[in-house]
């Protein structure tokens, strides 16, 4: 039996505690290892073998473990944040294949899965998967550090059939080639088929944990019972707090075995997500209800960290600079909490109290978001240095209904504004009942003032965030007019 | 031949099956043990105390080291020893290295460096170009000018006149390989190094100075670095020399390397310019005369800044022929990272630098941009004028045999001025009196306008500004025109060595390194040649200061044009003794023995390469050769600016055109033809792999790549998340890329051309493009800073709509 494997009698999670264990050599007690509880026992498929681990550490990164447990070195860490996709690699589960950073994902999520890296992208007699021959050929590779991050995200890509590959390989960045003949190289092994031995097979697996719940109704009980734990849901913004800020989470609690709130409920009346949807099922979901906000969704990160990141993490991390929140207050979305048995649903945008503070009671959860079905009247626009995989400096996101030439309704709402996601509420009022001219936007824009003080940072100054917020609603009626607005949608 | 064949890369198979092995890659001997710095969290002070009982008793933790610990000499500087490892006492930047924590892993390593305590007496800081002036702090005794003519003059009696200014960011070199090192204690006090370094011999020295060894025990090798740009050139000093230290204190193997936003916030970067300028022009856009002033800003160590500045204003010509020119240029200390070399090394600076002139005064006079640059053009290329005589060697001066004489920062070493060849008057000379002889660029501007359809796409890009309010286009060509040498004369030396076995196989070392550039593969590739053998024949081996001694960092685009010529000198030491031997046998002349198709013949007979190499061994003549090639022709002045720097230059041309959202300035580049000139290439397929990166790299230079400290000198952008190097989609849609067809004209190895860092500069039409976008928002000069993000587009329109 291992230690915090169990709930102790009154069901939390074992009192943190420390020893300390002595190395060979640790006679003057300093080469001491920490040892922590609440570790677990995992099993996962490693390039097609099975692998037992006992008495894991719940925050040990996969990219360490593959690296100096496991001697597994082609897997590089760039960044050690999920930005740069050097220690991108495989992982199939129920939804299939695809790519992730191992550099921000915690061995317990992996528990049931299958995971391939880079020396499991070959066959098992050496034999060169189509994208390795491909990158070799077409010169793919210059210094060489970055590839196998590439690789795996091509393997991926390639064993869904991926054929938009600035999209597929915007989490991965090179210093050396300026892409070009990576992207040759994408291209050139579309056609070949999918080798049989990068098609892994997962068997699902029971937990090990009560910090792995594998329904909402445990977790609502471990963490009303434990309610100073860390939520862990994709781990990408928590993944940073253990390699970047160094913290200990412990206790921790694992939500990916919900499965219960990975579900995405469409109806007549209500879109819902819940909490545990990744970003890219929900892009996917959106793409015909709303395609302004699926294009945004495209531009989130990158196919790595949205293949993990979650609309309930996104909305529960309080950032104000997230992506999602904006949107869905534009759409009217109505979030779901659970404590315990108790469940209760506020408005988005009042979940938002200030900066770093949300309306969430300990041992509280998100379960799950919704917005009423309505036409799609939605423009999300986001403003960042690069077009790919960044932060948003500005995220304007414009709901505005128009009838017979009058703005009947209007919704909108901003990210990177306000310590918060925050609605423009004096410009809605600025707008609704007017005529729907570009004088009426044109008067309407000395009320984002009034709205928002945004903050200079190294995103942007505060002029460029208020000034460009305006244009944002300039770009809504003249996109909405028929004009070009959009410059990725411009060719030489 | 295997030379001039588009070859993969040397590792590509290693590369994508992961097997390529990196420092942090290797394997470690048991109870290796791991390193971290405790860094400034001030720009400026003094520490008044430090408390380290924290550190020492974090877990894991071996050893604790500051600066009173270290054994022999603190210095990690490449230059002036102005640099320690750990702080003596002053910080003079926000992540400057205070102590090092030796500890069990790297994880542990880490924890531990940040519980220090450490009470600083601070100081105000000096972090702009204007602090730094004010406060005249400066590197060297004043400003450095180089003139030709009389341009105040010149621009005073000139019917046009330009003048503006601009800012010039700096550039994170993101190479995705952070530093590392590892060092590996050997018996009786010796320390072998593996360090991701374009430099192993300066590591050997700074190493072997840190332990009070001479040269000869430290042994650093260097298989691959993962990416470098100039930021491997100086910057892996500090890691090096910890590891070394940390390995002779614990008698383990000790590894240090930095995690991403360590590196970001410890070390050095492209310079940032501001820039000034003044320009006269005749009616026919005829450039009269033209008046720069640099600042550079420097950091707060000197490391390689003097010649980074200095070909800074090498540069302030590129390709055009300025009848009288002044530049001046102040070398700003202030209290952030030391900057240091980065492709182009100042060159990419002084060159923006021109082709704004050259932009602004288009607009001015209402000319076509390229015609204007060629109307202005060196002339074609020609024979010298001046045929030069020989020059008497450089007169000895005593040097310190501790100095780093194989530094590039060791330009101030020799006080006795080089000799320096009478410069021609007037003609077809640059601003420092060299004549430039190679001029390509009017075939090449002509063939790319044709091939990129310039004119019928600028006319395209008018109507379409005409019919569109909200999305801008525009296009612009730049020229490059690259020096290639090091400008410290004595740099541009290489060595190599080469083993003949007998079985016929060929191990190949030389002093290049490789970082991604393909180095290795094009001298292979020459080897392979000169022996008439297949490639596979010659095996590549990490560069290794035991085999090939006293070499130049891999930098200046120098490595296939020294270490190609010094491996075919080796090679051909091993073919003479191998052609005497076998002639002699079969009483043929020597010179009549050829080495082709992997036989050797002789006269009538044949041999297989292998059997060829197994007769001369068994004839007791040495199948081992060491080699070595010195660059002729070049002698350089750095203080009164005048000489001949560059063995030859590289050019290039390109065409790019973009798109802005003039709502927000977000912005794309739509498409890119290119078309580059690296001589007879070596490998063209490798060719265009830099012409292709070194132009996305330029181009995220001038657009995307923003470095931003805040108030108190914190870098905030010190990650990936923050700091926007061009992502897949950032690449140009269309992407055209086209050797010129030339051999260059001067005798290299097989009359290629060094192509690493001239293509970076490329790069600056993506900027002129945006600049020509913004243009057609109103009638005044956009007046850009760089780099241009979608918020200084924005400006740019606000100024040409009178807003702001």
């Amino acid at each position: 039996m291992q230690p915090g494997l169990f709930l102790t009698s009154d069901g939390k999670l074992p009192a943190r505690y420390s020893f300390y264990v002595a190395s060979e050599e640790g006679t003057k007690g300093q080469n001491r290892v920490r040892r922590r509880v609440s570790r677990m026992n995992i099993t996962f498929l490693l390039n097609g073998e099975t692998v037992e681990l006992a008495d894991v550490d719940p925050t040990a990164t996969l990219l360490d473990w593959l690296r100096e447990d496991r001697g597994l070195t082609g897997t590089k860490e760039g960044c050690n944040e999920g930005d740069c996709g050097a220690c991108t690699v495989m992982v199939t589960d129920e939804g299939g294949a695809k790519a992730l950073n191992s550099c921000i994902l915690f061995l317990p999520q992996l528990h049931g899965k299958a995971v391939r890296t880079v020396e499991g992208a070959s066959g098992p007699n050496g034999e060169a998967h189509p994208v390795q021959q491909a990158m070799v050929d077409l010169h793919g590779s210059q210094c060489g550090f970055c590839t196998p991050g590439f690789v795996m995200s091509m393997v991926a890509g390639h064993a869904i059939g991926a054929t938009d590959h600035d999209t597929q390989l915007a989490g991965n960045l090179c210093r050396c080639t300026g892409y070009a003949p990576i992207v040759r190289a994408a291209k050139a092994a579309e056609a070949q088929p999918v080798p049989v031995w990068v098609k892994d097979k997962p068997v699902a697996l029971a937990a090990t944990s009560p910090i792995l719940p594998g329904s909402s109704d445990e977790l609502a009980d471990v963490y009303a019972k434990n309610p100073d734990a860390t939520l862990v849901a994709g781990a990408t913004d928590v993944g940073l707090w253990v390699t970047k800020q160094l913290r200990d989470l412990d206790p921790v609690i694992f939500l990916n075995r919900c499965d219960d709130l990975k579900e995405i409920t469409i109806t007549d009346d209500e879109i819902r997500f819940g909490a545990m949807v990744d970003m890219n099922r929900m892009g996917q979901a959106l793409n015909d209800l709303h395609p302004s906000y699926a294009e945004m969704i495209r531009r989130y990160a990158s196919v790595q960290v949205r293949h993990a990141a979650t609309v309930g993490g996104n909305i529960a991390n309080g950032s104000p600079i997230g992506d999602n929140p904006p949107a869905l207050i534009a759409l009217d979305a109505t979030l779901h909490l659970r404590k315990g048995n108790t469940r209760r649903s506020v408005p988005l945008e009042e979940f938002f109290i200030e900066y770093g503070k949300q309306d969430r009671a300990p041992g509280e959860f998100v379960e799950a978001v919704s917005f009423p079905r309505q036409a799609d009247r939605l423009k999300a626009y986001k403003l960042s240095k690069r077009f790919d995989q960044d932060i948003s400096a500005v995220c304007g996101c414009f709901n505005i209904t128009v009838a017979d030439g009058t703005v009947t309704q209007a919704r909108i709402a901003f990210g990177g504004m306000a310590g918060v996601p925050k609605r423009a509420a004096h410009v809605e009022k600025a707008l609704i009942g007017k005529a729907w001219t570009v004088d009426t936007v044109r008067a309407a824009l000395p009320a984002f003032a009034q709205d928002f003080t945004p903050m200079t940072d190294m995103r942007a100054s505060a002029t460029y965030r208020l000034e460009t917020a305006k244009a944002m609603l300039e770009r809504y009626y003249f996109e909405d007019r028929g004009e070009v607005t959009n410059v990725l949608e411009v060719t030489a | 031949m295997s030379v001039s064949k588009p070859l993969p890369h040397d590792a590509a198979l290693l590369h994508v099956s992961g097997a390529a092995r990196y420092v942090d890659d290797i394997p470690t001997p048991k109870g290796s043990l791991h390193l971290a710095f405790g860094l400034s969290p001030i720009a400026k002070g003094k520490i008044s105390a430090m408390d380290l009982s924290d550190v020492k008793a974090a877990d894991g933790v071996v050893m604790v080291l500051t600066a009173e610990d270290l054994p022999f000499a603190n210095d990690v500087s490449p230059s002036i020893h102005d640099e320690p490892l750990l702080s003596d006492g002053t910080v003079n930047y926000i992540g400057q290295p205070v102590f090092l924590v030796v500890a069990t892993s790297h994880l542990a390593a880490r924890k531990a460096a940040r519980l220090g305590k450490i009470d600083y007496a601070e100081e105000t800081p000096i972090l702009t170009v204007d602090e730094a002036l004010a406060a005249d702090s400066r590197f060297e005794e004043g400003p450095r000018i180089y003139a030709k003519g009389d341009a105040d003059a010149a621009i005073a009696s000139a019917a046009h006149v330009i003048e503006g200014g601009f800012e010039l960011g700096g550039q994170e070199h993101f190479y995705l390989e952070g530093q590392a090192a590892l060092a590996v204690p050997n018996e009786g006090g010796d320390m072998l190094v593996h360090s991701s370094t374009q430099h192993p011999t300066e590591i050997q020295h700074k190493v072997a100075d840190a332990l009070g060894v001479p040269m000869h025990a430290v042994r650093v090798e260097t298989r691959r670095m993962g990416g470098g740009f100039g930021g491997k050139e100086s910057q892996g000093n500090a890691l090096a020399v910890a590891c070394a230290i940390a390995a002779r204190a614990t008698g383990k193997a000790c590894k240090m390397r930095y995690d991403r936003d360590d590196d970001m916030t410890i070390t050095g970067k492209r310079h940032a310019f501001r820039i000034a300028y003044k320009a006269g022009f005749d009616e026919n856009g005829h450039i009269q005369g033209v008046s720069f002033l640099h600042h550079a800003i420097c950091g707060w160590a000197q490391d390689l800044s003097l010649p980074v500045a200095d070909r800074a204003m090498l540069h302030s010509d590129n390709a055009y022929l300025l009848p009288n020119a002044r530049i001046e240029s102040h070398r700003l200390k202030t209290n952030t990272q030391s900057a240091t070399a980065y492709r182009g090394f100042g060159g990419p600076q002084g060159m923006v630098g021109i082709e704004r002139v050259m932009d602004h005064a288009a607009h001015s006079l209402r000319m076509d941009p390229v015609e204007l640059r060629r109307r202005n053009y060196y002339e074609p290329a020609h024979p010298p004028v001046m045929d030069p005589p020989d020059l008497p060697e450089r007169p000895l001066t005593h040097v310190d045999p501790h100095e780093d004489l194989t530094s590039l920062g060791a330009v101030e070493q020799v006080t006795t001025p080089p000799p320096v060849r009478p410069v021609p008057e007037g003609g077809n000379t640059t601003p420092y009196g060299m004549e430039v002889t190679d001029f390509e660029l009017h075939g090449m501007t002509a063939a790319l306008l044709k091939s990129s359809d310039y004119a019928a796409r600028k006319a395209a890009i008018a109507k379409w500004n005409s019919e569109n309010s909200v999305i801008k286009k525009g296009i612009a060509f730049s020229p490059v025109k690259f020096g290639i040498s090091f400008t410290l004369t004595h740099l541009n030396q290489a060595g190599a060595l080469v083993h003949v076995y007998q079985d016929g196989s060929v191990h190949l070392n030389h002093g290049g390194t490789e970082m991604g550039q393909g180095l290795f593969q094009k001298v292979a590739q020459v080897a392979a040649s000169r022996f008439g053998i297949p490639l596979e024949m010659v095996k590549i081996t990490a560069t290794d200061t035991a085999k090939v001694p006293n070499t130049s960092a891999t930098a200046a685009s120098s490595g296939s044009d020294l270490n190609g010529m010094a491996v075919k000198a080796a090679c051909d030491t091993i073919r003479d003794r191998m052609a005497e031997y076998l002639a002699e046998r079969h009483q043929a002349d020597p010179a009549t023995v050829t080495f082709s198709d992997g036989q050797v013949s002789v006269g009538e007979e044949s041999y297989g390469f292998a059997e060829a190499a197994a007769l001369v061994y068994q004839g007791r003549v040495s199948l081992s050769a060491t080699g070595f090639y010195k660059t002729p022709k070049i002698e350089w002045d750095r203080i009164k600016g005048r000489g001949r720097p560059f063995f030859y230059f590289a050019y290039g041309a390109s065409v790019t055109e973009v798109a802005i959202d003039t709502l927000t300035g977000e912005n794309r580049i739509l498409r890119t033809d290119i078309l580059h000139d690296a001589g007879a290439p070596l490998n063209p397929a490798l060719d265009i792999g830099q012409v292709e990166g070194a132009y996305v790299q330029g181009a995220g230079w001038l657009t995307t790549e923003e470095l931003v400290w805040d108030g108190r000198g914190n870098l905030r952008t010190h990650a990936p998340s923050t700091y926007k190097i061009p992502a897949c989609s950032d690449r140009p849609d269309i992407f055209n890329v086209e050797l010129w067809d030339a051999e260059n004209r001067e005798d290299t190895i097989y009359r290629s051309k060094a192509v690493g860092e001239p293509p970076f500069m490329l790069g600056i039409s993506a900027w002129l493009a945006l600049s020509n976008a913004v243009a057609a928002c109103g009638d005044g000069y956009p007046a850009l800073d760089a780099p241009a993000t979608a918020e200084e587009v924005w400006n740019g329109v606000q100024r040409m709509k009178g807003g702001l």
